[in-house]
């Protein structure tokens, strides 16, 4: 067990290593970014000073070095466009977004395992019907096409809820939060929705799918022969069976519910991690790039770490004798 | 003559389709006196299986009794309230399936399973129920009992895992056990040990047994009586002994010959020409005339019913039909 955690973090840092060089190279290959900040009309001079203040005249090898070591401590330079630190800039969007994955996050999960579980049980009903074509919707919409639509029904003609940006925030500590206030509260759901519309159809035809595979197996026909009541059978036998693939599935949905918040973001100007992004790009603005690039990778990483660790807490089949069992 | 435990009158058993209704099961009559062992062979799709999902009320939707009752010590229980046939289900009938590889649920361990189900149909406590499965897996034969109890199923063998589901059918102390095949996918050298098990078992705590099979060695071993069914319909029943040395039905006559014998001289197994019809092409007539050597006019013409004959046998052939007078 604790072999195999370690090799799953060496190969995690081995992943970042790689994801590190392809951040670097952004520096070396995506076009001039003193040409972009200076403008037409700085004075050769006045580069070359920037070139040095940046760094950029060092060897390749020593770049990569310093970067890599500097952003093992969190930093990443400064922002080209906005001549702040990156980390800086980052650390107070990021609540934003993780406010926003988390919220759109959980209402994809429960919702998707409740409607999935409801769907396989009531394979038949008209609601199941309704459920599953509503689904479909969810899965071929395209992201931005629902924030729209959403802001056109709720925010223009229905005026319930505002369009958007983030509503006013607290801080508590470091992190600023929206959640705390009525607006804020008002402001999340359009952006929450959007962004996990998607993520809780897949999760949904997920469960659904897993969970009519299992209620066929015989393991539910004998616990059904038993006498166990429905729900015994139902959430104690068959749900936890289908749940090694649901946890798969939500925890790298996770990772890409915070990666491509950029769209959402964008959609409602909301002030998170992805709308810095989509802006630096714009602006090659590559610290803020490479930076963003490397954080989600860690994001990624970790949730998978998470993922593996998670299926030894739900299968006891793959806690004992990993060298002997088939996994 | 004492009241059947089980009484099964004209049993009838319906899939509609696309392309029509199916009868799986067609006039299925028969007793299980309170502690016999009802031996139920035939070939695949005879219909044995589905008799005893009948029976527990598991029908896998569509089909459906169409006709006929099930008693159970008088009392109807076809036409049960899913909560009453859940309480008969374990508490009253208990059920061993085929593959105990796959009966059991992975994700618990078997003190979970059997103690859930113990306190499922009885008000005790966990520790009580924890004794009571102890001593029920200590009955049925597996070693260390006490220690062994944690283990998921995973970790015991074929063999070890069809003692866990006979203590499991067993735990609630059943009337009447269905066995459905519940060797057939074992070792052969571990098949009698778990027969002899079933049988001494339901001996000891009185319980009935009905055992669906198609291995005659089995059944001439355990059963007091057989039923031989074939395509949906019974075609003779009666003590085990009679049946086996004196087939009165052609069909269990075939099936008798094509047993083979250390002491027999014979060259060659007698065969049954054919096979046996498709639910949608059961033949008019006795469903077996096709393929039997001494059908006659009559046969292909009307169904014969069960009749009774000496000995407490029944047997629904035209050969035997009183009016009649035939070689």
């Amino acid at each position: 067990m604790i072999a195999y955690v370690l090799r799953r973090i060496v190969q995690s840092v081995l992943v970042m290593l790689v994801v590190a060089l392809v951040s670097f190279s952004l520096f070396r290959f995506v076009g001039d970014p003193v040409a972009t900040m200076m403008g037409q009309e700085a004075s050769q001079a006045d580069r070359e000073a920037l070139r040095d203040r940046l760094g950029l005249n060092d060897p390749v090898i020593v770049q990569f070095a310093g970067f890599i070591a500097r952003a093992a401590q969190g930093d990443f330079g400064i922002s080209y466009r906005l001549q702040q630190p990156v980390m800086e800039l980052i650390l107070s969007r990021l609540p934003a977004t993780l406010e926003l994955a988390l919220i759109s996050g959980t209402l994809a999960f429960v919702l998707g395992v409740g409607f999935g579980v409801y769907t396989a049980l009531n394979r038949r009903g008209w609601l199941s019907g309704a459920i599953m074509t509503v689904s479909l919707i969810g899965v071929s919409l395209p992201t931005f096409l629902i924030g729209v639509l959403l802001i056109w029904v709720f925010a223009v003609e229905l005026q319930w809820l505002p369009s958007f940006g983030r509503g006013d925030t607290v801080d508590v500590g470091p992190w600023r939060t929206g959640l705390l206030t009525q607006s804020g509260r008002a402001s999340i759901v359009l952006p929450a929705i959007t962004l996990g519309l998607y993520q809780m159809t897949l999760i949904m035809r997920l469960v659904r799918a897993e969970m009519l595979e299992v209620l066929r197996s015989d393991y539910i026909k004998f616990a059904r022969a038993r006498g166990l009541s429905d729900r015994a059978v139902h959430f104690g036998h068959a749900l936890k069976n289908t749940l090694v693939p649901v946890i798969t599935i939500t925890g790298l949905q996770l990772g890409s519910i915070i990666a491509f918040a950029i769209i959402t973001e964008t959609v409602f100007q909301w002030p998170g991690v992805g709308a810095l992004f989509i802006n630096s790009v714009q602006f090659v603005d590559i610290p803020v790039m490479a930076a963003y690039l490397m954080l989600i990778a860690l994001i990624f990483v970790v949730i998978n770490l998470v993922v593996d660790l998670l299926y030894y807490a739900v299968d006891p089949r793959l806690r004992v004798d990993r060298a002997a069992a088939r996994h | 003559m004492t009241e059947p435990l089980l009484s099964v009158r004209d049993l009838r058993v319906e899939f509609p389709t696309r392309r029509g209704t199916l009868t799986a099961l067609d006039g299925v009559s028969f007793d299980i006196m309170p502690g016999e062992v009802l031996g139920m062979v035939g070939e695949s799709g005879a219909g044995k299986s589905l008799t005893g999902a009948a029976i527990i009320g598991l029908l896998e939707p569509p089909g459906r009794i169409a006709g006929g009752e099930i008693r159970l010590r008088g009392e109807r229980i076809d036409t049960l309230a899913p909560d009453a046939m859940r309480k008969v289900r374990g508490k009253r009938i208990g059920m061993v399936f085929q593959d105990p590889l796959t009966s059991l649920n992975p994700l618990y361990t078997v003190a979970q399973q059997i103690t859930e189900t113990i306190r499922t149909h009885a008000d005790v406590s966990e520790a009580e129920a924890r004794q009571r499965a102890i001593a029920l897996l200590d009955r049925v034969g597996i070693p260390a009992a006490a220690r062994r109890i944690d283990d998921y199923p995973h970790h015991f063998s074929g063999g070890m895992r069809q003692r866990v589901v006979i203590a499991l059918a067993l735990c609630a102390e059943p009337e009447l056990v269905i066995a459905d095949e519940p060797t057939t996918a074992l070792d052969v050298s571990v098949q009698a040990q778990i027969i002899d098990l079933i049988k001494e078992i339901c001996a000891e705590r009185g319980a009935a047994v009905m055992l669906i099979t198609h291995d005659m060695g089995v059944i001439a071993e355990t059963a007091d009586r057989v039923a031989v069914l074939y395509a949906g319909r019974l075609a003779e029943i009666g003590p085990v002994k009679d049946v086996i040395l004196n087939a009165e039905h052609p069909y269990t006559r075939g099936l008798m010959g094509s047993i083979p014998t250390l002491t027999q001289e014979s060259d060659r197994l007698v065969q049954i020409p054919g096979a046996m019809p498709r639910l949608t092409a059961i033949p008019r007539g006795c469903a077996f005339n096709p393929r039997c050597g001494q059908a006659f006019e009559r046969c292909r013409q009307d169904r014969p019913d069960p009749v009774n004959r000496p000995g407490n046998r029944q047997v629904a052939c035209w050969l035997h039909a009183p009016e009649v007078t035939h070689g």
